[in-house]
């Protein structure tokens, strides 16, 4: 056990699966040499070569193509997008190929790979280096979405989605990349899959998140013990294939739903989880479900902080909920 | 040959001229003939007419509603059969979506492909996707994809992982002159150029992209002239002439087996359909280009070459189109009394487990009122 940042534990797992699986490699921009922009792969070329570590051209369609045709090989290729705001370009491989192959080819063929991809906002990126595109990927059939909220998820969110025989996008929340330290073992542990963790057990209402948005839930919560709100938190972690029946049962016992993301409003997985959640315990609700989230307007640079789902608001949303 | 580009040496002055073995009688050019086992001419021969004949008649079928869609190859059955002839049993092809003869000439089952065609429960890939959209990993014959240009990027990969695993193996990518404007073109063959990877990008160039001429595809001289910018040998080879293409496309295996990197061949052929059987040429283009072309035609050129040298007759030619219709009459029978795929097969296959989500909605959709008409 040693005391790990989300760049440190995702360095972690993938140099302990490069080195128990010959078939793990690492591709995409400045991710050999440099390590990365944010040096998550660093030293993992120094350590298993530039054969599995590999600098690319900078071309995401490359990157995911070629990812998709070493997966095809029997290889388990770890492609970094740089920033999720560059994914565009690989978007139709990603999409039309990578999500389609085992469908298409009824299994003859299948494209198990990770996308690393760093997400988010709050690091003063503006519009470029701060998007939340998650939700394009949950609508397309065929892939997963993982996003960790924590050091400790994040290396066994990502050990299970490599030894997962799908692809997987990977969304790792870059405000959260650096910002605390947490125990996480040295060896191997998994944390399935689609499957959501109840993180602050409450009665008054549930508040869903993930990512960097778990933590301003987490601190939102805090602060309405002050009104006597006892909030439960469930961090998603995986985005697709939803555990919803975490969230269901919560919803039984609160009757109260408030889901957060920094995404931005409109068709984002808030709206898809309140349907949800009105189709399945509708009975149980007390109050209107609500979304605390990003605006429908691009990701600004000077105000990113009244963009994002802070706590902000999330604090006013959980009490009108609660005394609606 | 014509060689473009070569890493490490200074690219020769390219001449343009293609790179042919016979003449349109059918005549070899004994300096670059090569020579070819009489057997091997006679299956690659046989696999084009085979390849014509269910074309015309998956068209006929199309015209009278039996299935939905075609995608032919006439005209270009040379560019596509000499090559794949001219690869190892173990070299994988991702082809297009014009190349299913290849397929079938690596043993493919004339079955299977007319199952897809009808998209029945016996379909390879149980009526998920349109017509000739197949895939044969038996055979390594990768899955076809309609967006363009996909599979090039997709073949690097897959030869630059077999040279990690130390595979002696190499990839053939498939593709039409608009390809060559695609993303994945230009990453492609980036990618194989920067790490050598043992790859060859097969560019049909046929003339037409649907109804887009190849002089508002590119302002380059040449399709082969773009190996230059990439530092990928490239050469230019007539693509109706099917011992031509066979030599180049072998010269360009031995080249990558041998490390040496990939290779651009520019088939230089002619789509003498319609784009599908959706498209109509005449919308664009004149039919005196499509008489000049029917004088390239490269199954009269090597018909002609058989019968110079091999001692192919009328009868030989009368039997072969007699097999290929009957073996087409069964394949067509069966396919057609065939079953449709099961309602449950749509939510297979999305994962390798059905999730939750699915598993209520295959139930919604088994337990609910089905279409009128499928």
């Amino acid at each position: 056990m040693s005391q790990m940042t989300m760049v440190g534990a995702i360095n972690s797992a993938l140099r302990h699966e490069m080195g128990v699986d010959e078939r793990v490699v690492v591709l995409g921009e400045d991710v050999g040499k440099l390590g990365g922009v944010f040096r998550v792969t660093a030293g993992l070329q120094q350590q298993f070569g530039r054969e599995r570590v590999i600098d690319t051209p900078l071309s995401e369609t490359g990157i995911i193509g070629t990812a998709i045709g070493m997966a095809l090989n029997g290889l388990r290729p770890v492609p970094e997008i740089q920033f999720a705001d560059f994914i565009y370009p690989a978007v139709d491989q990603l999409i039309n190929e990578a999500a389609k192959y085992r469908y298409r080819t009824s299994g003859e063929q299948t494209c198990p790979m990770v996308v690393r991809v760093p997400v988010g906002g709050g690091i003063r990126g503006g519009h470029y280096h701060s998007q939340s595109p998650e939700t394009i990927f949950v609508h397309t059939a065929g892939l997963k979405v993982v996003c960790p909220s924590n050091p400790y998820d994040a290396k066994g969110l990502l050990l299970a989605s490599i030894r997962d025989n799908d692809p997987v996008l990977f969304f790792e929340p870059k405000r959260v990349y650096r910002a605390l330290k947490m125990d996480v073992p040295e060896e191997e542990y998994l944390v399935p899959l689609s499957s959501a963790k109840v993180v602050r057990e409450g009665e008054h209402v549930t508040v869903v998140a993930w990512g960097a948005m778990l933590l301003e839930a987490l601190a939102a919560a805090e602060e309405v013990r002050s009104e006597g709100v006892n909030a439960e938190v469930i961090d998603l972690r995986t985005l697709w294939p939803l555990d919803l029946d975490t969230v269901v049962e919560s919803v039984h016992k609160t009757g109260r739903l408030v889901i957060v993301h920094e995404a931005a409003r409109a068709c984002g997985l808030g709206a898809e989880m309140v349907a949800q959640i009105c189709e399945k315990a509708f009975l149980h609700l007390e109050a209107p479900p609500k979304r605390v989230t990003g605006w429908d307007t691009p990701f600004p640079y000077t105000l990113e902080n009244e963009y994002l789902p802070l706590a902000h608001r999330i604090v006013p949303a959980l009490l009108e909920t609660v005394r609606f | 040959m014509d060689v473009v580009a070569k890493p490490g040496s200074t690219p020769p002055a390219a001449p343009r001229k293609l790179f042919t073995v016979l003449d349109l009688d059918g005549r070899v050019d004994p300096e670059s003939d090569p020579k070819l086992d009489a057997a091997l001419v006679k299956r690659i021969y046989e696999a084009m007419v085979r390849t014509r004949l269910v074309d015309a008649r998956l068209l006929k079928l199309q015209r009278q509603g039996r299935i939905g869609f075609h995608v032919g190859s006439e005209g270009e059955e040379a560019a596509i059969i000499a090559s794949t002839a001219a690869l190892r049993d173990d070299d994988w092809i991702f082809p297009c979506y014009r190349e299913w003869g290849a397929a079938l000439y690596r043993g493919f089952s004339l079955q299977a492909y007319i199952d897809n065609m009808y998209g029945n429960g016996n379909d390879v890939v149980k009526g998920r996707q349109m017509p000739d959209h197949i895939v044969a990993t038996g055979v390594k014959f990768g899955s076809i994809t309609a967006p363009i240009g996909t599979q090039i990027t997709q073949a690097v990969g897959f030869a630059w992982a077999a040279q990690r695993k130390r595979e002696a193996i190499v990839t053939a990518s498939y593709f039409g002159d608009g390809a060559t404007s695609s993303n994945d073109f230009h990453a492609g063959m980036n990618f194989a150029g920067v790490y050598q990877v043992p790859t060859l990008f097969l560019l049909r160039n046929n003339g037409w992209a649907i109804s887009v001429p190849t002089e508002q595809q590119t302002h380059s001289r040449t399709f082969a002239d773009k190996g230059l910018g990439y530092g990928v040998t490239a050469m230019r080879v007539d693509g109706n002439d099917a011992l031509a293409v066979y030599s180049v496309t072998r010269s360009a295996v031995e080249r990558a087996l041998r490390g040496e990197g990939p290779t651009l061949i520019e088939l230089v052929t002619y789509r003498a359909g319609a784009h599908s059987s959706s498209d109509d040429p005449s919308a664009y283009r004149v039919n005196l280009e499509v008489d000049e072309a029917a004088r390239r035609d490269p199954l009269r050129r090597l018909r002609a070459y058989l019968e110079r040298h091999h001692a192919y007759s009328a009868a030989d030619q009368v039997a072969l189109e007699e097999r290929v219709q009957a073996e087409l009459n069964v394949c067509i029978e069966r396919a057609e009394a065939a079953p449709a795929p099961s309602i449950e097969s749509m939510f297979e296959d999305v994962f390798e487990e059905l999730p939750p989500h699915l598993r209520e909605q295959r139930d919604e959709c088994v337990n609910g009122p089905r279409a009128k008409r499928h």
